[in-house]
């Protein structure tokens, strides 16, 4: 039994725990990834005393700075479901191992929204991705979608204009991005642009070959050839573990007080997964140190520890 | 014990290749990287190896491994380290 579980390994989970650890509280970190969304932010302006950094290197600076305190780390776990045990809780993995601890910092932070549409699944790594930045040159050449309507959308469009034959934009709504990214991708000749379509299927053939598209007004359907399809719609809270535990607010956040409290004892969340307004790295940050500050209170208030 | 083949299909821009490389690195690994986005003969090779169109994607000694997948990578690679 440890005395506090962070779960989660962003800027909120990172942050709790050099927290946690200062504090001498026997603390667990359970992690699918060290990083979290952090990893997929190439250029870093706004994080206190960087004036620029790539995600990838503030990770590493994050993680170097965990590693010297003695806390367990279960990295590449990923917790299914939290429950409360007696006075304690319990964390369910993807590996069938069990935790448990007398108190918890819930910081999973949010994943890509997917479309929810057929073939998404069955071909998500094989035409269909989440992270335009990452897959996007191994579609050079080739014909792709990029599906929203967003500054993240726009984006992979820019990008893809780039190096890509030829890209459709495709977006349920009226282009919601910043003008100044428009006005950019109004000057790319290959390029279409579909608003107020609905994307319905994904198809293929072991990789894809085609997305369905139907006009929300019109109805009219479009058959779009091409061999990539970026989804960028947006995020959604990694909140599954814990919907039977607390209630979550209509987008699926963890509901939290300003002392990072949710309405079970012992249960704090932090970051991202929260209703917290804003989500930024830094603001992350200072949530997690505030919900491990406030973990060690319940702790000491419940006498499990006397330091 | 013969030290296995690592191979690592990426592209400059992704980070989660770059946590990969970071990761073998860490562990003392050699591997053998691909930048798909120049090497388009590598990008294709990489398709038909494993039916994947994102990267990163590690093969270790035949095995693939898709993402960065750190339980993964230490299980086809025996080792552990923190």
């Amino acid at each position: 039994m440890f005395d506090l579980m962070i779960i989660g390994g962003g800027p909120a989970g990172l942050a709790a725990s050099v927290y946690a650890a200062r504090k001498r509280l026997d603390t667990l970190l359970i992690a699918t990834d060290i990083g979290g969304q952090v990893i997929r932010t190439m250029g870093i302006e706004n994080y206190l005393g960087y004036q620029f950094i790539e995600g990838p290197e503030l990770i590493e600076k994050f993680r170097t700075q965990i590693s010297q305190f003695p806390i367990e780390q279960k990295i590449g776990y990923t917790v299914t479901r939290l429950t409360k045990v007696d006075t304690a809780f319990q964390a369910e993995t993807d590996s069938s191992e069990k935790f448990q601890a007398r108190a918890v910092i819930y910081a999973t932070g949010k994943k890509p929204r997917k479309l929810g549409v057929p073939g998404e699944d069955e071909y998500a790594g094989k035409g269909v991705t989440y992270c335009a930045i990452c897959d996007g040159p191994v579609f050079a050449g080739q014909r792709v979608a990029v599906v929203g309507g967003g500054n993240s959308a726009l984006s992979a469009a820019l990008d893809m204009v780039k190096i890509a034959e030829h890209v459709d934009l495709v977006s349920l709504t009226k282009l919601t991005g910043d003008a100044i990214l428009i006005d950019k991708l109004s000057e790319a000749r290959n390029l279409n642009i579909l608003t107020e379509y609905q994307t319905e299927k994904i198809e293929g053939n072991s990789l894809v070959t085609g997305m369905r598209v139907r006009g929300v007004k019109s109805g009219e359907e479009k058959r779009l050839d091409l061999a990539g399809v970026f989804v960028e719609i947006g995020l959604v809270p990694n909140s599954e573990a814990v919907k039977d535990l607390v209630k979550l607010n209509r987008f699926g956040e963890v509901k939290i007080n300003c002392r990072c409290e949710t309405p079970v004892p012992g249960l704090y969340a932090a970051g991202d997964v929260t209703d917290v307004p804003e989500k930024q790295i830094v603001i992350a940050a200072g949530e997690g140190a505030k919900a491990a500050l406030q973990a060690h209170r319940y702790l000491q208030r419940l006498a499990y520890v006397h330091y | 014990m013969a030290e296995k083949k690592v191979f690592v299909y990426s592209t400059p821009t992704c980070p989660y290749c770059k946590r990969v490389k970071e990761y073998l690195s860490r562990k003392g690994i050699n591997y053998t990287e691909f930048n798909v986005a120049e090497d388009r003969n590598a990008a294709k090779e990489m398709i038909q190896k494993s039916g994947q169109m994102g990267v990163p994607v590690t093969i270790i000694d035949g095995q693939i491994v898709v993402g960065f997948n750190q339980s993964l990578l230490d299980k086809l690679l025996d080792t552990q380290v923190t």
